[in-house]
């Protein structure tokens, strides 16, 4: 499956990449409309992390054994066979946090405007490029072909 | 506190309409001009502090904002122009030199714009670069003074013993700068450029970090008066040497890298104590006439086994065609001419600004003048100073140049804004910084990449020029001044640079 890298290294912790998901998971999608339309309702499904200097963005892994998907108590969480990706259905979601709760990562967030969906990264499915890949204007997010160890 | 006279350059426009308040540009200035108000979440904008150097703008994903030239002005006046009143207020101040960066910005006249190029019609025909053979390799050596073929077997073979060479896939090469005036990330892309393309970059003075010396082979290493990073292994890990007397933006200037800017990585490059001033002095102090040159292209050379061009790098002074003579007699087997519009990272403005001549009445100056010693064929010539565009590289061939050297315009390839503001340390695309927070806004990746695509899209130009002239070897073009006519200049200007006014037949 697809995965996204980031080098830190190379990282400038300018949260473009932040700011593009969240207008990928607006209602509009147009950026003005995004987030003069209420910036609480939209969270950013991936997250910059900075001490000092150091800076990297973080998304789901979409984990192959995925604890979030095993710790989901509705069975809103689930894992695409297919695809590899780990998506939140939100219809089935009830809100317990489970999945916050043994994410490894930390990257799943509470949607505030549902109440009770999680929110994290959706590897941006439906583009050819996730949105935070395409905006990182130093190119240090990068998407690669990972090879699948079950095959 | 007093009153500050100085006044702002710049006004930051923030349109309220487009503003996100997503503070991409707070996080993005080094200059600390933008500032978010947790209260009004509103970012607010402080002019005075911006330094022109648009990475807000850029990076900024509504195009919020807009960096304007500040409207205010003096009253008009065509003495007392407004960089002198504000200079005036500056010194007033501090009590020192103004310092400044980047090539001069003075309306002095540019004369690769006073030069036009030649094309073929009807009497011969022009060649089209895309479907046929077009020729631009570029050598940089001394040539000997005839070619000695012999027959062997039935095959003719040369004879004549060739000194060493510099082979280049086109006529440009990276001029010098060092790291410490540059972060590592901008030498790093220089580097893997020039090897990716087939040409040279320069270490500059600083000596060549550990993780270059991979590419050592399009590397030329410079010696300048410092001797900065210089030991057996240095000059021995070079494709050439080359020994730098001058700098355009500051003829008889030397330099200085403040200690706070030698980091451990730069003091291990520049085989220097952590923390201590990098100080050039302005003269070579064993190079005092010809004579002593010649002794330390000599000693370069033995250090060499020979093996290496060793060449000279001098700025474009009043006396620059008697001191290239020199220079060429001395042994050198290229000359690097660096004119006066010529880049820096620090250096004091009324020097930058008044002292030395442009390269393109040096290089044809230098250029005739070997020609009538006879020893043109000595040595090469590499221009520098402010080569623009591949229309520029053309027409300082025409004028008599083997190659140029680029570096303002690798700079801009790789972000440069032009704003002036190298020694501050605080450059916004972390090229001329050592701030760790700075330097990784340059990705070597991208950097090369670009300046790859840079030399690859001259050297289009280039071969289309060529082929518009109907000439398909650059070496065919080089020193034909005929090729070239002036506009807009005076029979004084003219004859020094060797060529006709426009509208002159042959």
């Amino acid at each position: 499956m697809k995965r996204i890298f980031i080098d830190e290294k190379y990282c400038i912790g300018c949260r473009l990449c932040e700011i593009y998901c969240q207008v990928k998971h607006s209602k509009s999608k147009k950026i003005l409309k995004a987030f003069r339309e209420g910036q609480p309702d939209i969270l950013s499904r991936v997250l910059v992390e900075e001490i000092g200097h150091d800076s990297f963005a973080i998304q789901c892994r979409h984990c192959d054994d995925a604890p979030c998907v095993s710790a989901c108590i509705s069975g809103a969480m689930t894992k695409n066979e297919k695809t590899g990706v780990v998506v939140c259905d939100q219809e089935k979601c009830v809100g317990c946090w489970s999945c916050i709760m043994v994410c490894p990562y930390g990257v799943i967030k509470r949607d505030i405007s549902s109440g009770k969906a999680a929110s994290k990264c959706d590897l941006c499915v439906d583009e050819e490029v996730p949105v935070c890949v395409k905006n990182c204007p130093n190119e240090a997010l990068k998407i690669v072909q990972f090879p699948d160890e079950e095959k | 506190m007093a009153l500050e006279l100085n006044q702002s350059e710049f006004t930051v426009e923030r349109d309220l309409d487009k503003c996100i308040a997503c503070e991409v540009c707070v996080r993005q200035c080094s200059n600390d001009v933008h500032e978010f108000d947790a209260d009004d979440k509103t970012v607010l904008s402080e002019s005075s502090k911006c330094v022109g150097c648009h990475r807000c703008e850029e990076l900024c994903p509504t195009g919020a904002i807009t960096i304007k030239k500040k409207a205010a002005e003096f009253k008009e006046n065509s003495n007392w122009q407004a960089a002198h009143i504000k200079n005036i207020y500056k010194q007033a101040e501090s009590g020192g030199v103004i310092l400044t960066g980047m090539g001069s910005d003075k309306p002095h006249t540019v004369y690769w714009d006073h030069i036009l190029f030649n094309a073929a019609q009807v009497t011969n025909p022009s060649i089209d670069p895309l479907r046929e053979p077009m020729e631009i390799k570029t050598f940089i050596c001394g040539k000997p003074e005839n070619l000695k073929i012999e027959k062997q077997n039935g095959q003719f073979k040369l004879k004549s013993k060739m000194g060493p060479y510099l082979e280049l896939l086109t006529p440009i090469l990276f001029s010098a700068m060092s790291y410490g005036s540059i972060s590592l990330n901008a030498c790093k892309s220089l580097a893997a450029a020039a090897a990716e393309y087939g040409t040279f970059y320069n270490t500059g003075e600083g000596g060549m970090h550990k993780d270059l010396a991979r590419y050592a082979k399009n590397t030329i290493v410079q010696v300048a008066s410092g001797r900065f990073g210089v030991d057996r292994d240095y000059l021995r890990n070079s494709a050439a040497v080359e020994i730098k007397i001058g700098q355009g933006a500051k003829p008889g200037i030397g330099g200085h890298l403040p200690g706070e800017k030698v980091t451990e990585d730069i003091s291990g490059t520049r085989m220097i104590p952590q923390g201590s001033d990098a100080i050039s002095p302005a003269p070579h102090h064993d190079i005092y006439s010809i004579e002593d040159l010649a002794q330390l292209i000599d000693a370069l050379k033995e250090a060499t086994d020979y093996e290496k061009p060793v060449g000279v790098k001098v700025s474009a002074v009043h006396n620059i065609a008697p001191i290239a003579s020199g220079i060429v007699r001395a042994g050198a087997d290229y000359i690097a001419i660096d004119g006066f519009r010529g880049g820096t990272g620090a250096a004091p403005q009324s020097i930058r600004d008044n002292v030395g001549i442009p390269v393109e009445l040096a290089l044809a100056a230098v250029d005739t003048r070997l020609r009538q010693e006879g020893i043109r064929h000595r040595a090469a010539i590499i221009v520098a100073g402010s080569i623009r565009s591949s229309s520029d590289v053309v027409k300082a061939i025409a004028l008599g140049a083997d190659a140029v050297y680029i570096a303002t315009a690798a700079l801009i390839a790789l972000g440069c804004h032009l704003c002036q503001k190298c020694y501050t340390g605080k450059c916004n695309w972390g090229i001329a910084t050592q701030d760790p927070y700075l330097t990784k806004r340059l990705n070597p990746e991208i950097g090369t990449r670009r300046l790859h695509s840079l030399l690859r899209a001259w050297s289009l130009e280039i071969k289309e020029m060529l082929g518009g002239a109907g000439i398909n070897a650059i070496e065919s073009l080089r020193g034909n001044r005929e090729h070239l006519r002036g506009i807009n200049l005076n029979d004084r200007e003219l004859s020094i640079l060797g060529i006709k006014h426009a509208g002159e037949a042959w």
